[in-house]
């Protein structure tokens, strides 16, 4: 599982470093990016999940790897 | 003072579909019913007052308007009596940017504000928060019943902001005045408004801060404001006073309404109130609960050029209000929108906006609100609203409340 944050809807709500600070960063503007290369260890996946859900501009995915 | 008594010589409210009015006594009371029968009766209702303005209920509808910059200017963010005239700034800048700005030139002013009210610097703020929570906690040490709206919540906000423009704590009151005026006074008669206006007090007051500041540069938000460069060159002194004017206005009495309306929940909840003392992982979930449920911001925009929007004729000029309270309650985007369920983990709430105008400061609201909280319940575990009759309403585009007495033994 991976994460992405669409940098064109991010309005630097702040919801998924606050889920999330493992997963996710934020810029000196206070926009997200996701950390690394935005692979979800399994024991964050239900996080991941919840960052998704409480994105208010819908700014995050997952994408499931095969 | 920060109550307002709608005023009495305005026209009840009887048709909320064609006639609405959101300074009427019903809808300071409880608008909570209002839009529940507005969503299942017309998503957009529309008032003559106000000189023309629409509103819209459903969480959709709310959100698209949010996210169409082009139909719609942040020109004037407050429906009033008074409309933007000749001698306010026109789009796209304003008369306080980013708020009431527009693209493109709404994104540069809005950069230069982001760093200030990044996620990490507003961290660099909890501790003077917290040490202001219990300060406002001692100063009423030795009572049996708190107002957690004066005594507290109403302070908190107004104190932090101050801090970080680099003023002294001692000028506090005179903003309260301030606020109480531009946000609060929308039913008064737009002459009056201006001629208050016009005063210029508070200008007089920002510019001499300014000077201060221009004289002898210091670690703060004034001066960073007074360095911030725009397209190459220094931000005009106008620019810089009208920026802080918004973070008055968009700081103070939000936030306090977040505060006092969460605090009054929890005098009125001793279920959830029990449950987050005994469990304060909780205190995340219930923040962003009391932010959806409680949202206190509803803002505005004007039609920027006529055209049709769920069938409806919206024409340039017209207001469109945007209560994003109405659509945190909405029945379609959250199950049981009605509960306040301080575990709801999943809560796209939109409290702090939508889209390009996001609550510039979120990051130092939701600190505050969570300190405050917590701070408040660490000195009273246990606490019962005193008396509901006392419990009041602000009107206009911010909704808290205003008077909470509380028994705190």
């Amino acid at each position: 599982m991976r994460i992405t944050v669409d940098s064109e809807r991010c309005q630097g709500h702040n919801r998924c470093y606050a889920i999330a600070p493992e997963l996710f960063d934020v810029d000196d503007l206070g926009y997200a990016t996701a950390t690394g290369d935005g692979a979800v260890p399994d024991d964050l996946a239900d996080k991941a999940r919840l960052a998704v859900a409480n994105c208010p501009e819908h700014a995050i995915a997952i994408v499931e790897e095969a | 003072m920060s109550t307002t008594e709608p005023r009495s010589d305005k026209r009840p409210v009887t048709d909320w579909e064609t006639d609405w009015d959101h300074t009427d006594p019903a809808w300071v009371a409880n608008p909570y019913p209002i839009w529940e029968s507005l969503r299942s009766a017309c998503p957009v209702a529309h008032t003559e007052r106000f000189g023309g303005a629409w509103l819209p209920v459903t969480h959709d509808a709310i959100h698209a308007i949010s996210y169409d910059t082009e139909h719609f200017t942040s020109r004037s963010v407050v429906v009033s009596e008074l409309r933007p005239g000749d001698n306010d700034l026109p789009a796209p800048i304003g008369i306080a940017p980013p708020i009431t700005s527009d693209p493109p030139f709404h994104a540069d002013a809005r950069r230069l504000l982001l760093p200030a009210f990044g996620p990490k610097v507003i961290a660099g703020y909890e501790s003077f928060t917290r040490d202001l929570c219990r300060e406002l906690l001692d100063a009423v040490a030795d009572r049996d019943i708190v107002d957690a709206a004066v005594d507290y919540a109403q302070d908190i906000p107004l104190r932090v902001i101050v801090k970080m423009l680099g003023f002294p704590q001692s000028d506090a009151e005179v903003f309260r005045r301030f606020i109480h005026m531009i946000l609060e006074a929308v039913d008064v008669p737009a002459e009056e408004r201006m001629n208050e206006r016009e005063g210029g007090e508070l200008d007089a007051y920002l510019d001499a801060r300014i000077a201060e500041h221009l004289a002898e540069p210091r670690d703060d938000l004034t001066s960073f404001l007074l360095q911030a460069e725009l397209g190459g060159e220094k931000l005009h002194p106008d620019h810089v006073r009208g920026t802080m004017v918004l973070l008055l206005v968009a700081g103070i009495d939000t936030t306090w309404s977040a505060i006092g309306a969460s605090l009054l929940h929890l005098a009125t909840h001793a279920d959830d109130r029990r449950r987050l003392v005994d469990d304060p992982s909780l205190l995340d979930t219930a923040v962003e609960e009391f932010l959806r449920v409680y949202a206190p911001v509803t803002m505005a925009r004007m039609v920027a050029h006529d055209f049709e929007f769920e069938g409806c004729p919206f024409k340039a000029g017209d207001w469109v209000l945007l209560p994003f309270p109405a659509a945190n309650r909405d029945p379609a985007m959250f199950p049981e929108a009605d509960k306040v369920l301080i575990d709801r983990a999943e809560n796209r709430h939109a409290a702090f906006g939508l889209g390009i105008h996001r609550c510039l400061g979120s990051n130092l609201a939701r600190m505050e609100l969570r300190i405050a909280i917590e701070e408040w319940l660490a000195r009273y575990p246990d606490f019962e609203l005193d008396d509901p009759s006392r419990v009041t309403f602000s009107a206009g585009q911010v909704r808290g409340p205003r008077r909470i007495p509380v028994r705190v033994r």
